[in-house]
């Protein structure tokens, strides 16, 4: 793709939505009118790669349009957990070598994490995937959204899907973060804002100018499905402009005076960390209020927070401490190459020696089908984006979600804790 | 005579069908056993066929994961009542063919009321009370004629609102 001026040049302002949307079909569309467009990527994750292929081969006698724009990967249950899930991560092996489609197996690591790595989601790209938290590619301004396992059939199938354009919110984020809080609590904030329907049917546009990295950018955009975001676009800014080589199109920027259905400011200069309480994501709490609270697992990890820089959140806190014997803490890096990092740059030693257990690149007890999933009663702080109940284990467990620093000092504690809590614990050696 | 099964606001899918019970983890047959296994768990062995679901607000936010709705529909729930539904679930539940209406009846309907839904006029009866719900979108409905958007796309080879042969300005990526 080329910096090239739109094709079908608008008549009047336009958002980052109806902007990608126009693109990618055959005219220039705006909020509330059906669009068929062009797809750029289709990714299809191990948990619903069997009803993907019956879709594929069964109802449709279809093979994928275009092969080399569609992705499996093995992430969900990865490694498999019983003999049905090995079954079908085999079929799905099966399916890509048949086919010629990209396939990511166990290990790789998460959906979203790969495809962002692997530069299968770009600015100005249209990207679905079969993941609900697709929104993450918006941060770097591709027009990521999550369907179910038909319409990503369709989808790869024609080379296109069906979509209603988004009418967007407008997220002004200003203000620096005080130090210890993060991207995680600024998405939190926001979804507290917007509430967990507030933006349904609706894509969420977050101007930061040139505030976070690439990974926080995730964490925003990976957030905003929580908001019931149909995608989560953020305006391209810092090191996206500078350090990945993306070629950014002038278009794909919101135009001044684009019309958006609400618009929230965020001062981020008085944020203080904040979690969210069971069992809904908008469920949002000042940290400081839930402070004290026994846990017993937390679980730094997910698409959400189980990058590079979040390990290397945790193992700040970390360093030299030692969790608490009553809890146990889980690390599971997004991918392969968040691992490879974190092991080089030695952040795996120091969360191994604080006691922490380490697990295969994937998503991890997330969605509560392996690694980790929670008995009944117990409390888990989690650095993912769910909260609902029975999602990682029993239903009467409950998940508090949280950034990693903040599960770093939970760890620690044994109970809910700000990494400011730390002060009078006592460090155990150098690491 | 269908009856009604009420929900409150913000039935997610791990509600409507939890993770761990995901077809290929519990088995393609005995998934739809575990509808609302946790929030109503008497619900997948006392539903009948055409039973309506009345939610609250915001129905089926959550995944992406199409057994949710695979489940009611193997449950042959008759259709599906909020007066909001999360769009991946809601897209899911029209690509299954599995009519939904965005209404607010919550007050007005109760549990085990018996009812009759016309799909095609989108109309609910109760006793001498009717009620006109919203008709899906135009090309939605368009869809629906054939049964489900799927079925669409295999009798014409195009989606709902895409004209023949159209082909969009841009390349490949």
């Amino acid at each position: 793709m080329t910096a090239a001026s739109s094709p079908h040049p608008p008549d009047r302002p336009q958002t980052m939505a109806e902007k990608i949307l126009s693109r990618r079909g055959i005219r220039t569309v705006y909020a509330g009118e059906l669009a068929v467009v062009d797809v750029d990527q289709v990714m299809v994750v191990d948990s619903i790669a069997q009803s993907f292929i019956g879709r594929m081969e069964e109802d449709l006698a279809a093979t994928p349009k275009f092969p080399e724009r569609v992705s499996i990967v093995v992430d969900h249950v990865a490694p498999a957990s019983t003999v049905s899930v090995a079954q079908a991560q085999k079929e799905a092996r099966e399916y890509a070598a048949r086919t010629g489609v990209r396939l990511f197996d166990v290990g790789r690591g998460i959906c979203h994490q790969v495809l962002m790595e692997e530069r299968l989601a770009q600015p100005g790209w249209l990207v679905l995937g079969s993941d609900s938290h697709s929104t993450t590619y918006g941060a770097v301004a591709a027009f990521g959204t999550g369907m179910g396992a038909t319409d990503i059939a369709l989808a790869a199938a024609s080379g296109k899907t069906w979509l209603r354009v988004p009418e967007s919110v407008k997220v002004t984020l200003t203000g620096d973060l005080q130090p210890g809080v993060t991207a995680k609590d600024a998405a939190l904030e926001m979804i507290r804002v917007l509430g967990a329907d507030g933006a349904t049917y609706q894509s969420i546009e977050i101007h930061a100018g040139d505030r976070f990295t690439r990974g926080e950018r995730m964490t925003l955009a990976n957030l905003c499905v929580e908001a019931g975001a149909k995608a989560g676009l953020v305006v391209p800014g810092g090191e996206i402009l500078t350090d990945y080589g993306y070629d950014i199109p002038d278009w794909v920027y919101p135009d001044p005076g684009a019309e958006y259905v609400r618009e929230v400011d965020l001062d981020l200069s008085n944020l203080r960390p904040r979690m969210s309480a069971p069992s809904e994501v908008d469920n949002v709490h000042d940290v400081a209020e839930l402070r004290g609270l026994k846990v017993d697992q937390v679980f730094i990890g997910t698409c959400t927070n189980g990058r590079l820089e979040d390990l290397h959140a945790a193992a700040k806190v970390l360093r030299g401490r030692r969790v608490d014997p009553s809890t146990r803490l889980l690390v599971i890096p997004a991918s392969s190459q968040v691992m490879e990092q974190a092991l080089e740059d030695g952040t795996l030693l120091t969360l191994q020696r604080a006691g922490a257990a380490l697990g295969t690149p994937g998503c991890g007890p997330c969605m509560g089908r392996h690694q980790g999933v929670l008995a009944p009663g117990e409390v888990c702080v989690s650095t993912s984006n769910r909260n609902f109940i029975g999602r990682m284990g029993d239903k009467d467990a409950q998940v508090y979600l949280a950034s990693p620093a903040v599960a770093a000092a939970t760890a620690v504690m044994g109970r809910i804790a700000l990494p400011e809590d730390l002060g009078r614990e006592p460090v155990r050696g150098a690491v | 005579m269908p009856r009604v099964w009420k929900f409150g606001d913000s039935v997610n899918t791990d509600d409507i069908l939890p993770g761990k019970f995901a077809p290929f983890m519990a088995g393609e047959d005995v998934f739809q056993t575990f509808a609302f296994h946790y929030i109503r768990p008497e619900f997948a062995a006392a539903v009948r066929p055409g039973d309506v679901l009345v939610g609250g607000r915001n129905w089926g936010l959550g995944s992406s994961r199409e057994y949710a709705p695979q489940a009611l529909k193997k449950l042959r729930v008759g259709g599906i009542i909020a007066p909001s539904f999360a769009r991946i679930h809601y897209r899911n539940l029209l690509n299954l063919g599995i009519p939904a209406f965005e209404a607010d009846l919550t007050k007005v309907l109760q549990d085990g009321d018996e009812v009759s839904l016309d799909v095609e006029t989108g109309v609910l009866t109760r006793g001498v009370d009717t009620f006109q719900l919203p008709p899906p979108p135009d090309f939605l409905r368009e869809a629906l004629r054939e049964g489900s958007i799927l079925a669409f796309f295999k009798k014409y080879g195009r989606f709902p609102g895409e004209q023949p042969g159209e082909q969009s300005a841009q390349g490949d990526p």
